[in-house]
């Protein structure tokens, strides 16, 4: 009963900060690229247009809700549902600090901290395609189903290289379970750099990088709603709440995507060099939480400046970086760090 | 294009480096780029507590130029010809001062009007001029269609842009 409620509590608040996160990351993902357009963004709603996401979500609730005539109903509402659930779902393995203990009892920070943590992510965010997939068949229009079988097309070549690329840190891990990962990323490498599996695989984290972008369909890789070939790809048949729904499953396909990313290769919540602070335990995990938060925050600073740095790939540029370049690299890196593992090097 | 250019004369970044065909560091450069931006001043106008400063040639709306308490206008109906929207409706009567006539209506059509400036480059008395007035809205059709009383306006304060046509015509 207690691990149940502690569940539940824990499922509570992970799906509200991440709710509030997305959208604000929205407002940020605005200001930004306003900054770097030279334009100001919103700011007429509240201070600094902080409010901005409020009145979003009051105008798309109020929009009506405009199913096409041709569309297959059923499958047209099933398919944001698919997306948005598999987008929150993935944060479930994903540990944001090591253990907080409030009066007397000990807490992990983590929902479920499974022994296949890994291969979870990896199943749930390629069941994400089929939202994208569904919806642009469901719309019965030419634009969305382009949309849908690019977007089906494109996650199926970058999982390679994804789950690949991940292989070299599972070897050095020895372990699926995402909490015993951020654990090994504890200590240094010649003494003052800190153990963090990016600077071990330096080339599995851009090969990852990489794959996220295209997994989360951000720019560059964004084909499945390219709006200047396709209109708007998947969601074109979509408006109100359903739209919202792609809209919140996209960006918090980025979140989990950044999660994922920092404590794999981040060292998720380790903050260096925090042993000669002397922190009291409870001070020590809110200092991990707010770093795992912070490199959380930087790796989708960084997913919002590359979308306003680097134009769309080409369909054929992405297939051939996918196949010819992303996957025999990833490889290339499995077959190093085997080698340097052998020989007692990592 | 192929027929005017043979293809060896087309310019292509052959030949990259090792650095650029690797492609990283050259999306490193483009985010420098990018984060220069960002510490840039920006161009925005915040537009109802900032206004722009309109050039001397601003068109606004058109206005009908009142000289001692009469509008100029003959009611010669050239303006009305040459807009291209159709938007102006003139009626004229006689008149016992000088010019003889004058228009009994003046009415445009301000949903229709594209701000071309073509009755004012058009009008032989000066009378109908670009003033620097652009904030308009109406809540219905009939209170976009402005008469006489609206579109008078004194001469001193078109003063401006009379001085702005004598100097370039
Ligand atoms: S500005 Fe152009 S469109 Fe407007 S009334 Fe004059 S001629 Fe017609
Ligand atoms: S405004 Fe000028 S062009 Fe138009 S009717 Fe009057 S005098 Fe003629």
């Amino acid at each position: 009963m207690n691990i149940i409620s502690e569940a539940v509590v824990k499922i509570l608040m992970i799906l509200f900060i991440n709710l509030t996160i997305v959208a604000y990351l929205v407002l940020v993902e605005r200001k930004v690229s306003a900054y770097i357009q030279n334009r100001i963004g919103p700011n007429r709603v509240g201070p600094w247009g902080l409010l901005q996401p409020l009145a979003d979500i009051i105008k798309l609730f109020f929009k009506e809700d405009i199913v096409p005539k041709a569309v297959n109903k059923f499958i047209h509402s099933l398919a944001p549902i698919i997306s948005v659930v598999v987008a929150f779902s993935t944060f479930a393995v994903i540990p944001f600090g090591d253990k907080i203990t409030i009066f007397g009892t000990t807490y992990k920070l983590v929902i479920a901290d499974v022994n296949v943590g890994v291969l979870i992510i990896l199943a749930l965010t390629s069941l994400g395609v089929y939202g994208i997939t569904l919806s642009g068949w469901a719309s019965n229009n030419k634009y969305s189903l382009l949309g849908g079988l690019r977007s089906a097309a494109q996650m199926i070549s970058y999982e390679l290289s994804l789950g690949i690329s991940l292989i070299g840190v599972l070897m050095m891990t020895e372990s699926l379970r995402l909490t015993q990962i951020v654990e090994f990323q504890n200590g240094y490498i010649l003494g003052f750099i800190p153990k963090w599996n990016i600077f071990l695989q330096p080339l599995g984290f851009i090969i990852f990088l990489v794959a996220s972008f295209a997994e989360t369909n951000r720019l560059p890789f964004d084909l499945p709603e390219a709006e200047t070939e396709l209109v708007g790809g998947y969601h074109v048949e979509y408006t109100g709440m359903k739209f919202g729904l792609f809209f919140l499953a996209e960006y918090a396909a980025m979140i989990t995507a950044s999660a994922f990313i920092v404590t794999i290769y981040l060292g998720g919540w380790q903050f260096p060099f925090v042993e000669y602070f002397n922190l009291s335990p409870f001070m020590l995990s809110l200092l991990q939480i707010g770093a795992f938060a912070f490199k959380v925050w930087l790796v989708l600073l960084f997913f919002i400046v590359i979308r306003w740095t680097i134009p769309r790939f080409r369909y054929d540029q992405l297939m051939n970086i996918g196949w010819k370049v992303m996957l025999p690299a990833s490889i290339a890196n499995v077959i190093l760090t085997a080698f340097l593992i052998y020989f007692n090097l990592l | 294009m192929n027929e005017f250019l043979k293809k060896s004369e087309i310019k292509r970044l052959k030949n990259l480096t090792f650095l650029q065909r690797l492609y990283i560091p050259e999306i490193l450069k483009g985010i420098r780029i990018t984060l220069r931006q960002i510490f840039k001043p920006s161009f925005t106008i915040q537009y109802p507590e900032q206004k722009f400063i309109k050039p001397e040639s601003f068109r606004g709306r058109p206005v009908l130029v009142e000289e001692n308490g009469v509008e100029r206008c003959v009611a010669c109906g050239l303006c009305s010809r040459v807009c291209p929207a159709l938007a102006i409706d003139v009626q004229s009567a006689e008149t016992e001062l000088e010019k003889e006539r004058y228009p009994e209506i003046f009415e445009i059509n301000m949903l229709r009007c594209i701000f071309c400036g073509f009755c004012e480059e058009v009008c032989p008395e000066e009378a109908i001029i670009m003033s620097s007035d652009y904030e308009l809205s109406f809540t219905d059709y009939n209170s976009a269609i402005y008469g006489k009383d609206k579109l008078l306006v004194p001469i001193e304060k078109v003063q401006d842009r009379l001085d702005h046509l004598h100097r370039t015509r």
